[in-house]
């Protein structure tokens, strides 16, 4: 028989609380933490303005910038440009998105589509689209051909990028698997490939968009007759600086919707990735 | 017995994996062999010879293996944007394609989780996916590379009723890679080893008659034995 042992009685007062530890972690985010900084921002701006601190010629005040916003609705100026501005940049979007798809299909799926058109691509990518523009001009004129050109130039460039890296960076393993199950190649590519691959599609059409609304914005400054960028052009010119603030404060907002648009068919699609995340 | 696999002076050199300098192994149909020997001893490449997948390989020799032959990996390798369902009848053509799936999931005890995606499961469940992936093809040789290797010790003896229960069923020869020694007494009929590339031992499993317990202890020290470890069961 074991005797009872009998152990030292340690009350838990003498060891004292567990070490408090030094947190090193950020720590959990507070909700809507993030407006912080934006919301700041407009408090300065419009106690600046109010105070008459901000000249209203350099930067008008919020409101005045809201209130105009509003004159150039009803006036019908701010939707009808808004739509030439949108169509351009949907057209390219299209077109850039469709063409980049395509060729990084070809040189991506096989070795021979590779070497005809990757190096040829990578080329390309190291001349900034904009610096085309002189090109393009001379080529296609200064009217619409020219923009939507320029526009779909630079989104071809990163959704080709971006899916001919996902189109080639297929898991190994998978192609093993492929290959044990005796998949032919027109299974393997719709089965393995293509879905694998749609994450990094789905990147070059964000960036893609970017790039959209970046060259819209350039295009727009060149002898162009309609569109937010010559309502801006035109506002410059008689120094409405509060029209101005409204087609930048258009601009972001475009961006932000069209990226959210993206991000909105991005997880539909995705949807084996969402509870992933969550 | 008819002869499922024949493998004859099957050498491969500059593989990453551990080389194989001459072996020959064959497996009757309907034979469950384990494959064991160290990391590097060459069982991993044995492996994808016969799976057919080592096409960067240099060797020679000769290989003669049956035309449905299925891959269980370590790893359960599911494509994660297909459900589970789709990951068992990938690549299957026929009318009761969905059919055939189903009577595989409701085999491994999955019944009701076909249209789960694969992260949704846990390990085990993920590996007996892979199973029955591997089942529906009907296979006449089963290839398994370490298939419970990344699991839990109490899924692991799970698996191995599960497997032994399949392989029961269907009859395929199976040739199990694993580097854990109870595990391929457990579940072989043969443990055949490797070691540097070539066969080092054949050893039959009997643990039929009394004392199966000690005729385990003493294949286990045994193996143990000629891969070079002292069993401290057997001391």
């Amino acid at each position: 028989m074991n005797a009872p042992v009998t152990a030292p009685l340690v009350v838990a007062s003498e060891i004292g609380a567990p070490a408090e530890r030094i947190r090193l972690g950020l720590g959990k985010a507070a909700p809507l933490g993030w407006l912080l900084g934006p919301g700041l921002l407009l408090f300065y701006w419009s106690v600046g303005s109010a105070s008459g601190y901000i000249d209203p010629r350099i930067l008008p005040a919020p409101w005045a910038t809201f209130g105009t916003a509003v004159e150039l609705f009803r006036e019908g100026r701010l939707q009808t440009n808004l739509a030439v501005s949108a169509i351009r940049a949907g057209e390219g979007f299209v077109i850039g998105t469709f063409a980049g798809l395509v060729v990084a299909l070809i040189s991506g799926l096989s070795l021979t589509g590779g070497y005809l058109f990757d190096g040829v691509i990578q080329m390309k990518r190291a001349i900034p689209t904009l610096a085309l523009i002189p090109l393009v001009i001379l080529w296609f004129g200064i009217g619409e051909t020219m923009k939507v050109t320029v526009i779909a130039l630079s989104v071809f460039i990163p959704v080709y990028l971006q899916t001919h890296n996902a189109l080639r960076a297929i898991d190994l393993r998978y192609v093993e698997l492929a290959e044990t199950l005796g998949l032919t190649r027109a299974a393997f590519i719709r089965n393995v490939v293509l879905p694998g691959a749609l994450p990094g599609v789905f990147l070059g059409m964000r960036f893609g968009v970017m790039a959209a609304w970046l060259a819209l914005v350039v295009v727009e400054q060149l002898n162009a007759a309609s569109g937010i960028g010559y309502m801006i052009n035109l506002a410059r010119t008689y120094a409405q600086t509060d029209i101005i603030v409204v087609g930048l404060v258009i601009y972001a907002l475009l961006g932000l919707l069209s990226d959210g648009a993206v991000r909105f068919a991005e997880a539909r699609v995705l949807a084996w990735r969402r509870s992933l995340a969550a | 017995m008819t002869t499922a696999v024949r493998v004859r002076g099957l050498t491969r050199r500059f593989t990453v994996r551990g080389v194989l300098n001459g072996v020959d192994l064959d497996i009757a149909a309907g034979e469950f062999v384990a494959l064991v020997g160290r990391s590097g001893s060459g069982k991993s490449t044995l492996l994808r010879a016969l799976a057919g997948i080592d096409h960067e390989a240099e060797g020679d020799g000769e290989i003669i293996a049956p035309a449905r032959v299925s891959v269980v990996f370590q790893d359960a390798r599911l494509l994660p944007w297909k459900s589970v369902l789709a990951n068992v009848t990938l690549g299957l053509t026929g009318p009761d394609v969905r059919r055939r799936g189903l009577a595989a999931l409701a085999e491994v005890e999955l019944s009701g989780r076909e249209q789960a995606w694969p992260h949704e499961l846990s390990g085990g469940e993920q590996q007996r996916v892979a199973l029955a992936r591997s089942l529906t093809r009907e296979p006449q040789l089963l290839l398994a590379d370490e298939p419970f290797g990344a699991l839990d010790a109490l899924t692991r003896l799970r698996m191995h009723a599960l497997l032994r229960r399949l392989s029961e069923t269907h009859r395929p020869a199976v040739l199990l890679v694993t580097h854990d020694v109870d595990e391929a007494i457990e579940l072989a009929d043969r443990v055949v080893m490797l070691d540097d590339g070539r066969i080092a031992a054949d050893i039959p499993v009997d643990l039929t008659g009394p004392d199966r317990p000690g005729r385990f202890l003493a294949l286990r020290g045994r193996l143990l034995a000629l891969l070079g470890v002292v069993d401290p069961l057997a001391a």
